[in-house]
């Protein structure tokens, strides 16, 4: 638990930004010892993300889910917790919201609003069973939650293959009732994907913020997550607060899930392996150190990098792994405060190292 | 009725390989006290490695060799991290896991003209006979007439085994993972005993990696690991952190693969969904560890980056 409190407490913007700096350079290296144009790469992978409106749509679309797989990881590590899981609660979010959007008769408005808390009270419920556990029989949240992530994947394809596909490899269509698409907004973006939940993303950043910083139960979560045996001390139930920030986490999580599922796709397909977008959560959380508007930045840079770098693939033909490969040094480079360390021997001549 | 039984027992065999060499890889680095998520990232890379090397060598063996030494690379970079600078070991993990699948894919895009998938492996391991062990009905041809790297894990465990109770090196690599700081005031490098530890368990994945892709399987891609590094990783939990365990879970999760595979045999799958049974091994994992199904001790110090002088 402390060596996440420091993480959000060592990275600054600076930090950050140098960190993103130094990764985006790993991958340029990794270009140009493959024999590809970095600058050429790098260009086309800015310009075909942003320029063409229908670009920028899915740009956009790829974002929302980012927003909230990073705000439920960064809402975990506040209360000192790995929630791991958050690629299993984005999974029972979509397949719940599948569910509803698919097999309950309401009318519009009324049938997406009720699939989609569906979807995050799914992801809820995934997200309370790491959490009860860690709480009553004291298990590691990560192990737990990587199971659970497994299960979904393997519940989510039973029962679109048994259930609701008829032996397809995809769910029919949800009711147009349930949809999350805005049909003139999509317009506007030359029929790009992007729905509604990209609001609620925004809205979601803003209730952590809230939640978190502004209430008597954010205060209490950030206790426990910066000493736990203080907190309990002071009269606070740790077990409760590690049991509802699992909870909360697994909310956005499963709200991800929705939204891709109701607007995104509009149906549910079997998946051979993990979408990888709550994985993603962990890098966006971290870059973001934690904090809502730093989830909402970096989830920006890591859709941007993400959707071009599907079209870098095609245009300057440099394999769109190598941004895997970015994402993974970033990651590292902010865990283990590279760019701190490197800031910190520049400066202690001045000021000195003080636990030196 | 014979036949199945030996179909199912040597299925069992196969698929228990991979996780053996990767949990005893888990056992290494989570006994001296360093977490490893990474362990799905460092059988992808031996997998691909294998492969790649194979192709370019001609000697699956070769390919096993450079497996072994992509891990140990890939490794490095975790122990650093989570060793010498203190970073938070499943994050680490998390980013290990990262950088293999994207470094191999992107390799292989780059190397295969833009293919998913590598070339096959013409050449692969292939099963070794012993004689006479191997004509025993049943048993014989499951577990005397196997993979080459099934000897190997089976080796590794018993070595290991030994190496962890009867000698000073594991004496003290149980040290480090349970009380590094008793551990450095009796003259035991934490650090050093550390990054031996996590160096062994990636060139232990990784082997487990390569045995997928030129053993088991006989080209890489994407979907090669899918998943096996986290299975691993519960037979490590839940074979309570031991070697034998190991291998018993292992096995077990194993035994799992090989009925969704003969499934169909035993028209076990028209009563039970193949997801269901795919499901087994993560759901025991969690009634393990909930304590159902006796406790799991983690090593005390797991997790914990060591701060020479605090407690």
């Amino acid at each position: 638990m402390k060596v996440l409190s420091r993480i959000n407490s060592q990275s600054t913007f600076i930090t950050s930004l140098l960190s993103i700096l130094l990764g985006m350079l790993i991958g340029a290296i990794m270009m140009v010892v493959a024999g590809y144009d970095p600058i050429a790469a790098y260009n086309a992978l800015f310009v075909s993300a942003l320029v063409q409106p229908y670009d920028l749509g899915e740009t956009l679309r790829t974002i929302t889910p980012l927003i909230l797989t990073g705000l439920a990881v960064a809402l975990a590590f506040r209360t000192g917790l790995f929630n791991i899981g958050v690629e299993g609660q984005f999974i029972v979010g979509q397949l719940v919201a599948i569910i509803v959007g698919l097999k309950l008769n309401l009318p519009p408005v009324l049938h997406a609003v009720v699939a989609v808390i569906a979807g995050g009270l799914a992801g809820a419920v995934w997200g309370l069973v790491p959490g009860l556990l860690k709480a009553t029989r004291g298990v590691h949240e990560v192990i737990i939650s990587i199971m659970m992530n497994f299960i979904a994947l393997y519940l989510s394809n039973a029962l679109v293959f048994h259930w609701m596909s008829n032996g397809a490899d995809s769910t029919p269509k949800i009711m147009d009732s349930a949809s999350l698409r805005i049909d003139a907004v999509s317009q506007m973006f030359g029929g790009a994907r992007l729905h509604f939940g990209l609001i609620l993303a925004i809205l979601a950043a803003f209730v952590m913020y809230v939640l978190v910083w502004r209430t008597r139960l954010g205060y209490e979560l950030r206790a426990v997550g910066h000493n736990p045996l203080a907190a309990e001390y002071a009269g606070m139930s740790v077990k409760r607060n590690i049991i509802l920030s699992m909870m909360f986490s697994g909310t956005f999580a499963g709200l991800a899930g929705a939204g891709e599922a109701l607007g995104t796709s509009g149906y549910l397909a079997i998946q051979p392996a993990f979408t990888g977008i709550g994985f993603d959560g962990i890098a966006v959380a971290l870059l973001g150190a934690s904090t809502p508007l730093g989830v909402v930045l970096a989830s920006v840079l890591f859709g941007i990098l993400t959707y071009g770098g599907g079209n870098m693939q095609f245009e300057a033909g440099v394999p769109f792994e190598v941004i895997r490969v970015v994402f993974a040094a970033i990651i590292l480079f902010v865990a283990a405060n590279v760019t701190g360390r490197l800031l910190g021997k520049f400066s202690r001549n001045k000021g000195g190292d003080k636990r030196a | 009725m014979l036949d199945t039984l030996t179909n199912i027992l040597s299925t069992t065999v196969i698929y228990a390989t991979p996780l053996i060499l990767a949990g005893m890889g888990g056992l290494y680095s989570e006994r001296s006290g360093v977490v490893n998520i990474g362990l799905e990232g460092l059988m992808t890379i031996g997998a691909f490695t294998a492969v790649v090397s194979t192709l370019t060598t001609g000697s699956p063996w070769l390919g096993l060799l450079f497996a072994v030494l992509a891990g140990v690379l890939l490794a490095l970079p975790h122990a650093v991290a989570s060793i010498t600078f203190k970073a938070d070991q499943v994050v680490s993990g998390v980013a290990i896991n990262f950088l293999a699948l994207g470094l191999s894919v992107y390799l292989v895009k780059h190397l295969y003209d833009g293919a998913g998938q590598t070339p096959v492996v013409e050449n692969k391991l292939n099963a070794i006979a012993i004689p006479f062990l191997s004509d025993i009905p049943v048993i014989g041809p499951s577990l005397f007439k196997a993979l080459p790297t099934t000897y190997i894990a089976i080796l590794v465990v018993l070595i290991s085994y030994y190496l962890l109770t009867r000698t000073t090196f594991g004496m003290r690599l149980r040290a480090v993972g349970e009380h590094p700081h008793a551990a450095e005031t009796a003259g035991v490098s934490v650090v050093k005993m550390r990054y031996v530890a996590v160096l062994i368990s990636g060139a232990l994945a990784a082997l487990g990696g390569a045995g997928l892709s030129i053993a088991i399987g006989s080209e890489f891609n994407q979907g090669t690991v899918a998943g096996q590094g986290f299975i691993a990783l519960a037979a490590l939990i839940f074979g309570k952190w031991r070697p034998f365990g190991v291998l018993g879970a292992a096995t077990f999760f194993g035994f799992a693969v090989a009925l969704t595979l003969t499934g169909q045999l035993f028209n076990v799958t028209k009563y039970v969904p193949s997801e269901v049974l795919s499901m087994l091994p993560y759901v025991l994992t969690i009634l393990a560890l909930a304590g159902f199904v006796g406790r799991a001790e983690a090593p005390a110090a797991v997790g914990k980056p060591y701060e020479k002088g605090s407690r």
